[in-house]
This record gives C-alpha cells, structure tokens and sequence, in this order.
C-alpha cells in the first residue's frame, strides 16, 4: 500500500523521473479483480455449505453435540379385582459407560471395578473387546441410591439410565398367573405375556444437546411423546387366590402329592378368580427357579378327569331321555367285562339308581349309561362341554384337552371314557364344565380381565343341569364320596375323581387324586376344580375325597365368607348347632335351642368366651 | 410510487415476521423446558406412588397377615362350633 501511494505521489510529484512506465490502472484492476475473485469464491463457498449443500456440516456439527435420546416409560400395573397391586414396576439405574472414554482413563478402571463390584481384570477385558463402541452396560438395574454412590465418583465416562423393574408383592402364590418379564420388560409368560402389548408403554423420544461427558446441557425438543403403559385389572382376588395357595400347599405337605393345581371361577361371569399350582417359585427371583416350576399346569397340563366325568356321562343320558333320574340301573356284580380288562367298583354297589350312580361313583353305572347311546351322539355332547378345545382364555399356552374323535374308537372306548379314562382335560377346563352345569347349561369361556364377559354358550336344557346339580349334591352329603369338601351352612354339589396316571401304555400304580365341585346350590356362584397329583397313598390315601375334598372344602368356605355369600342351607347348620348344644348341656338342650332365637347375643359372647 | 410502497410493506413485513419466528422459537423452547421439568416433576410423584403401593403390598401381603395375626396377636379362626346362627 506505502509503496503504491509513493508511485502514486511520485507520478504525479514528478513526472520526469526516468523510470519505466507501467500501466497503473491495469495492475490496479488486476489486483481488485483478484481479490474480487478470491472473496467471490468464498462467498460462494459459503454459500454452497450455507444454502445449497449444507446437509454435512449439519450434520457433523449436530452430531457433535444433539442427541435423540429415549424417555423411558414404565409397564402399567397389574392389579386384583380390588385393585390391590400385583405387579408393579419401580424404576431402577442401569450404569453405562463409553469404552473409547474409559479407556483413555485406564487409572481410573480399577476404582470404578470396585465400585461395580466386579473383578478388575474382567472389567478391562469387556472395556478392551468394546473399545470401538460408545456403549456397552456396566451393571444393569440396580437400586438408585447405589447408581449415585457410583456416579458420585465422577469417572469420565460413566452414566446412568433408568430402566424399570417388575415387583411381584404376591410372590408365589400367584406366580403362574402372572407370569414374569425379561431383563427388558417384555412379558415372557402368563398374562405379562399374553396382555404385553396392553401393558407395554410406548418409550417416546427426544432431541436433547449433551456435553462431552455425555451430561444433559439442554432439552431441544420433544420427537414423541412417551405413552406409559396401561393398567390392567384381573379377575384374580387377592384374598381367595391365597387361599387357595395356601390350601393346595397344605394338602401337598400333608399327602407327600408331587404338583397339585386348582382354578375357582366365578360362575355367573367366567371369571378366574383364583388359580395355583404347586410346585411354584418366586417371580421376583426366577434365575434361581427351576424350568418345570414356571408352567401353570392348571391351563397347560392335562389330567384324565376320572370320575369327574360321570356328571357329563349322565347328563347325556338325561339328555338323550334313555334315562331318568330315578332310572335303575344293575351294576351287580360291581364289575363289567372291558375288551381285555374290566370295569370295575369300589365295592358290588348292587341296583343303583341313576342318582345313586353318582352318590356311590360306581364306573359300571356310568359306563351301562354311555352304553345305551350311539358313539356319535355321546362323542358330540361331550364335545360340547369343551373337551378337546381350548377355553379360549386366552392365557399362553392353554392346552386344548384330548378327545378322540369316534372314527379312532375301538371296541370299549367309549365305556371307558364314560367314567373319565381314555380323554384328558385340564383343570380350568373341569371347573369350565361344573360351572356350566350349575349356570343352567350356559358354557361360558373363562376370561382373566375383570369385566369382560364372553358369549354363553347353551351346551344343555336347564332343566337336566338342574337334575345334575340335585345329583351331586348327595355326594357330599352322608353317604356320598365327599362328605369332606361338604360345607356347613351351604348345599354343595360336586364329584370326585381318581384317575391312574397313564405311563408306556398303560396305567402305573400313581394316582391322581380330583374333586370338581360348585357351591351354593340354590344360586352357584363359585365353581372349583382341585387336582392333586401323585398323592402318597400311605398317608391320605389316593381318592378324590380324601386327598382333593378338604381342599375344596378350606378354600370354598373362606371364599363364600369373603364374597359375603348368603347361607342357603341354614337348616342343617341350626339343626348341627342345636345338636352341639345338646351335646354340652343335655338337660336344657331344648330350652337353650329356643333360648337362643331370642337371646342371640348372650349366645354369641358366650361362644366367643370359650 | 406504488411499487416502492409495496416493497416497503414486504420488507417490513419479512422483518415483523422474522422476528415472530425468533419469538416463536424462543417462546416453544420455554414452553418445552417447562414441560420437561413438570413431567418429570409428573415421573418422580408417579415412581413414588408405586414405590408407596409397593411397599403397601409388601406390608399387607396374606401371608404376613396371616402370620401376624396368628402369632403377635393370637387370633384364629373360629370353629364352626364358636359360630352361632341366628334365625331371623
């Protein structure tokens, strides 16, 4: 610039100093178009990067420093019909780290080992196969007051992240029913499985600018909304579902039996409002449980229903009119011929009469009565009772039942079937069927959800479910095969049933012990199936109403206090309690059964006292 | 004369509207902040909620109930010869 301004004052000052001429204004103009060129281009350049291709950089630079990151959102929660918590989820930290930034640290490695609780050469060795990744779970879901103790010692590096944890407060008692999610919360069995998707949240999304450290600087914007996952409410209560457990545990420890399952189901709706099988294990542990524990056999595993049948057997019979109930039936000498084997009683029950058949549970009774009907018609009303078809619960892994369809028949099949050998049927579809007869023929499918009703299904004539229903109520009244699972105070009508487990072929000497069975009579409302598996028969014996018929009769009997089920035999009990009375002061026994329909008070202190 | 006037409407107008983009912009990120802070506000009451419910479970677990009642208070259940019926 100085020299140019010189040449420019030399020019002008002296224009005779006798130097070459040069051509001012050219270099002048070459020098201004140059840089005009040069910043030209870097307009547009900039240009270029700003307007035109500024996708890149963009890019590059966001990268740097913006960042979708997930919301996590929690699994809705799991609740009794009384909306009691089931299953919950609570948050827990996972501690995450970036290898490329741990490992510039290697000091550091140890310290963070130690906090981790994990040896330090293992940490090395996860940190050192990861280093070209961002990323890798140091320890997943732990409890947050320790995720900030370990984070509290600022290791570059290292973050948290909340996930979400299922607690399951039922432990055991419902842990077939529930199921149990993964390490990232999907359902894996159960109704955690089956309603995953219900339960399931939908994570959202959301543009934030971190730091170098990967800290949070600044929320940008939101790129979806988290949707949390819905609650559910089940069928389930809380109070009989324990119960229930509690009873089927009781009955196992007390007949040395190796699984047992029971259902209850509500009878006017379909509902399950209990369901345990045993053996079982802890959800909140299930790691350490063993594989055979985790099916909820009372769904998936299938049992002959034994003698549980025969209410099905005469019902057709009823149904098809070959037969009455006061029908004689000769079962005389208490055996039949059964191709290669016999059918056989307990004991010669004699003349029995189509009542008497299910009193006594005489298998020759009910197979004369299968019998006299047409394989065709017995094999279709059968049918219809469900067996051979799933539920339609809806549960994962609902076994359908086994019921061979007349064409594979050969010779006796249907005899033997007629007193429940020869087709097999879960536990939920046992009580399925008693609840049927008690609901005046309707079959309703069972369901899990509280308040879902699913259409009812008219298998048989009222009228014949109710001749049924006043058939099994005399087998738990004396006499009958059950006079365990009876109840004071309500008109309980039910069957058991022995079945030989089949094994190779044939049948072992292992039983399989069942009593099915609906309470109250005059207006059912609770239909049960207990199965118990392999009792030893040297401590409770092996039949149906001794090993499975107190069970019913426990859990029954708390359900219709729970459920505030109104007495519909309030005879026997005045009749049973006056006795008592006699019993203890026999000279006034009258007096003091009179006395107390008008002091009931007195009475009722005076029981309380003792 | 027209056309400069109209022009001049235009420019303001770019101007006016820019700078109801910046306010706009800098109005939605307040607002997002907020929200963020209220939903986790929203979070931490909510995993408190289940926590407590949780804990609430734990405690009035059946089988605990049972126990307790059994053992510390010495409760039972009445046998049926403790219950009177009473007729109507």
């Amino acid at each position: 610039m100085i020299g140019r301004a010189t040449g420019k004052a030399g020019k002008s000052g002296k224009p005779s100093r006798g130097r070459a001429q040069f051509n001012l204004r050219g270099r002048l103009g070459l020098v201004v178009g140059t840089l005009g060129l040069c910043s030209l281009a870097l307009v547009g350049r900039a240009v270029d990067l700003q307007l035109i291709d500024n996708d890149f950089y963009r890019q590059q630079g966001d990268a740097r420093f913006l960042r979708e990151i997930p919301i996590p959102t929690s699994r809705g929660m799991i609740t009794d019909r009384n909306g009691e918590p089931l299953a919950v989820s609570s948050p827990v930290e996972s501690i995450w780290g970036n290898p490329q930034e741990l490992l510039k640290n290697p000091g550091r490695l140890p310290e963070l080992a130690k906090a981790l609780g994990i040896p330090a050469e293992q940490l090395t060795r996860k940190l050192g196969q990861r280093s070209d990744k961002e990323f890798v779970y140091l320890k997943r879901r732990i409890n947050p007051d320790e995720a900030k103790a370990i984070l509290a010692r600022d290791i570059p590096g290292v973050a948290s992240q909340r996930e979400f944890r299922r607690f399951y407060p039922q432990g055991e008692a419902l842990a077939h029913v529930l199921g149990f999610t993964n390490i990232d919360d999907r359902g894996q069995e159960g109704v955690e499985l089956a309603f995953d998707d219900w339960l399931r949240g939908k994570p959202g999304a959301k543009k934030v600018i971190r730091d170098r450290r990967g800290r949070i600087v600044e929320n940008v914007d939101l790129v979806r909304a988290a949707e949390p996952g819905r609650d559910l409410t089940l069928s389930i209560d809380r109070r009989i579902q324990y119960l229930t457990y509690r009873e089927l545990k009781r009955a196992l420890l007390e007949t040395g039996a190796s699984s047992a399952s029971a259902v209850v189901l509500d009878i006017a709706t379909g509902e399950v409002l209990a369901m345990a099988n045993l053996p079982s294990y802890n959800p909140n542990a299930v790691d350490g449980s063993h594989r055979d524990a985790h099916r909820n056999r009372a769904v998936t595993d299938v049992v002959e229903p034994g003698s549980t049948m025969k209410p099905v057997t005469i019902a057709a019979g009823l149904a098809a009119g070959v037969v009455t109930p006061d029908t004689l039936i000769n079962t005389n000498p208490g055996w039949m011929p059964n191709g290669r084997y016999r059918t056989t009683d307990t004991h010669n029950h004699g003349v029995l009469t189509v009542t008497g058949v299910i009193t006594k549970s005489s298998n020759v009774g009910a197979a004369k009565i299968a019998n006299m009907l047409p394989d065709r018609q017995f094999y279709e009303f059968v049918h219809r009772f469900g067996y051979g078809s799933a539920p339609g619960s809806g549960f994962p892994g609902e076994s359908a039942g086994v019921l061979p369809p007349p064409d594979s028949w050969y010779g006796t099949t249907k005899q033997t079937m007629a007193y429940g050998y020869g087709l097999s049927a879960t536990p939920l579809q046992i009580a399925e069927v008693y609840a049927a007869l008690a609901n005046d023929g309707r079959m309703l499918a069972p369901t899990f959800v509280k308040g879902q009703r699913n259409e009812p299904r008219q298998v048989l004539d009222p009228a014949i479910a109710h001749e049924v229903m006043k058939m099994m109520q005399t087998v738990t009244e004396p006499g009958g095969t059950a006079t365990t699972a009876a109840i004071l105070g309500y008109h309980v009508a039910g069957k058991t049933g022995t079945a030989r487990m089949a094994s190779g072929g044939s049948y072992s000497r292992r039983y399989v012990s069942l009593f099915a069975g609906v309470v109250p009579v005059d207006n059912p409302r609770f239909s049960m199936a207990v199965v118990v598996s392999e009792p030893d028969p040297s401590r409770r014996g092996y039949y149906g109403g001794s090993v499975s018929g107190p069970v019913f009769h426990n859990v029954m009997q708390g359900a219709l206090r729970l459920m505030d089920v109104p007495p519909d035999d309030i005879e026997t009990w005045l009749a049973a309690q006056a006795k008592e009375e006699a019993k203890r002061k026999p000279p006034v026994a009258i007096a003091a059964a009179q006395a107390q329909a008008q002091a009931p008070s007195q009475v009722a202190v005076q029981g309380a006292v003792r | 004369m027209s056309a400069r006037v109209l022009l001049m409407v235009l420019v303001a107008a770019n101007v006016l509207s820019a700078i109801a983009v910046v306010f706009a912009r800098h109005e939605h990120r307040q607002s997002f902040i907020a929200l963020t802070r209220l939903e986790r506000a929203r979070d931490e009451l909510n995993i408190e909620f289940g926590r407590l419910q949780l804990e609430q479970a734990t405690w009035a677990e059946s089988n605990r109930i049972d126990q307790v009642a059994r053992t510390r208070l010495g409760m039972k259940f009445p046998e049926t010869s403790d219950i009177v019926v009473v007729q109507p």
